[in-house]
């Protein structure tokens, strides 16, 4: 169990005048509970992409407590949060120089997996798995290409609480649809908490719970059935979501 | 063979054994094992400062070993082999030197390689440099590669210096008739004070000859690099050099590609690039449990493979 506690993040804006910090986050809380699929939707610009670095530990919380079964990890690094079971896909995944996809997934996996397994991950998300094994995961690959890449090694983690930035980023229609099933059969097959950033109407239509998070704040949560009609109700979430903030 | 020499033999040309094919093992300074095959004759050249290799025309998917060991403290040599590759033959020639220095003099193997490489023949070279012991003596290895390419000749040199060498100055030249391409691709790592520069000049005489010299280096510690690729146009040709390099500590590096086209029908590019690793790399590999030392590690050897 994961549970964010009036988590706020702030960061010093030189642009403004009096050189103010600019709150990019303000007293976040909610508790993503195991076996769990939350998804977090809301305008761009509202803080969901920095919540998720927060969570893998890349950023730290300038206010406010993250807690893993209970446990304080808010001054945890990066690669003790991987040890301990959370799982991290970046919005825009990193390329290496030499680094193959083999090597990637092998590191993800954390042990000597065989070619044969890590090209299971591949081919579950919709890569020939021997054109692209041995490849190296540098600029030749497409934005989609390292996106189902970057798919495969959080799959290949096996943790308790995968989070995942804008996956369908990138994504063509046509695998649209697979991308829901690798979603759904990691869920079955996990038994973790998938917490996923997303715009997409499908993803938010497979959650069970769905947080709104605007101009740094949680202004909404709830089951899919409370949120969804809401949110679908006007011409965008977006909209839906400003509409909130000014209500608050 | 003491286990000094048996290790430096591993690690410059992954032998455990005595190779098959054709061979000649030099340690300190003398041959001390040899072998000729049917199509590959290895002599002593004439003046009796290296060797001579000939390469039969035709020969196909034969091995050449050339080994050079050193564990000699304060040895210094110089030693010129000549390979002569008949037109059409397919072979492998695996060249390297390791030096084991545990005294306080310095030791030094300056190979001279000459190629002649003849039409359509295939050759794949390959380099790896070596150095170990804990002696104040200096490391030093300053190769010299000369290559003539015949018509339609084929050569991909692969050239391999991490660990260990203090010193070195490598040169590389070329010249390349009709239709001949040559394929480089160097990968260096320095560390502590060690010192490395590489010279590539290569002369794309002959109309659709090409070249592709790509360099992929690793400076650590506060070690020096330079890389120079001098690539010169004179018919309708292609080429393409590359300089990547990875800066760490306080180390240094300089990148000179320079580039002469003397013919409008000359392509030419060149490419240089120097950068500390991408903070993101090391965030990315540290999400998957590597530390941070492990990512730094990882992304090296990945870059320098």
């Amino acid at each position: 169990m994961l549970e964010l506690r009036n988590v706020s993040f702030q960061v010093s804006d030189e642009k403004s005048k009096e050189n103010q910090d600019k709150e990019i986050l303000k007293d976040i809380s909610f508790v993503l509970n195991d076996n769990k699929f939350v998804v977090i939707t809301g305008p761009n610009g509202g803080g969901k992409s920095t919540l998720a670095k927060l969570i893998a530990g890349i950023e730290k919380p300038t206010a406010g407590q993250i807690l893993w079964d209970g446990r304080d990890i808010t001054e945890m690094s990066v690669t003790d949060r991987a040890k301990l079971g959370i799982s991290y896909a970046f919005q825009q995944p990193v390329r290496f120089k030499g680094v193959t996809v083999f090597d990637l997934i092998r590191l993800a996996s954390g042990e000597n997996i065989t070619i044969k397994d890590a090209c299971r991950y591949l081919s579950e998300v919709g890569l020939c798995a021997k054109d692209y094994i041995n490849r190296e995961v540098n600029a030749s690959l497409s934005g989609g290409e390292i996106k189902r890449i970057e798919i495969a090694t959080i799959m290949a983690r096996k943790t308790q609480v995968s989070v995942f930035d804008e996956p369908e980023a990138g994504i063509d229609l046509w695998s649209f649809q697979n991308l829901i099933h690798v979603f759904e059969n990691m869920h079955d097959q996990l038994h973790g908490s998938i917490l996923i950033i997303s715009h997409q109407e499908r993803i938010l239509n497979i959650a069970d719970e769905i947080l709104v998070i605007a101009d740094g704040q949680l202004v909404q949560q709830g089951t899919k059935d409370e949120i969804l009609p809401s949110l679908l109700g006007t011409a965008n979430a977006a909209d839906f979501a400003c509409r909130q903030m000014k209500a608050i | 063979m003491d286990a000094i020499q048996q290790q430096l033999l591993e690690a410059v040309a992954g032998l455990h054994e005595i190779p098959t094919g054709a061979y000649n093992i030099r340690a300190n300074g003398a041959s001390v094992e040899r072998n000729s095959t049917d199509h590959i004759e290895i002599v002593t050249r004439k003046d009796e400062k290296g060797l001579e290799v000939h390469i039969k025309p035709g020969t196909k998917h034969e091995s050449v070993h050339i080994p050079v060991i050193m564990s000699q403290s304060g040895l210094e040599e110089v030693v010129y082999n000549d390979f002569y590759i008949g037109d059409d033959a397919d072979v492998t020639i695996i060249a390297g030197c390791g030096i084991h220095n545990g005294g306080s003099a310095a030791s030094r193997h300056d190979g001279i390689h000459s190629f002649y490489v003849g039409k359509n023949a295939k050759v794949k070279y390959v380099e790896k440099h070596y150095g170990s012991g804990d002696g104040l003596g200096e490391r030093i290895m300053n190769p010299e590669t000369i290559v003539h390419m015949d018509e339609n000749s084929f050569m991909e040199m692969d050239t391999v210096q991490i660990k260990g060498v203090d010193s070195t100055i490598r040169k590389t030249s070329a010249d390349l008739k009709e239709g001949a391409k040559l394929v480089v691709m160097e990968r260096l790592m320095t560390h502590g004070k060690q010192k490395a520069e590489s010279h590539f000049n290569v002369s794309l005489d002959g109309e659709d000859s090409g070249a592709n010299v790509v360099s992929r280096s690793v400076a650590r510690d506060s070690s020096y690099q330079l890389f120079v690729s001098h690539i010169i146009g004179n018919t309708k040709c292609n080429g393409h050099t590359e300089c990547d390099a990875i800066i760490m500590d306080e180390a240094k590096i300089s990148a000179v590609p320079e580039l002469t086209a003397n013919s409008t029908e000359a392509a030419l590019i060149h490419e240089a690039a120097i950068g500390k690793i991408a903070g993101e790399q090391i965030t990315k590999l540290m999400t998957l449990g590597l530390t941070e030392e492990e990512a730094e590690e990882q992304i090296v050897s990945g870059f320098l493979k």
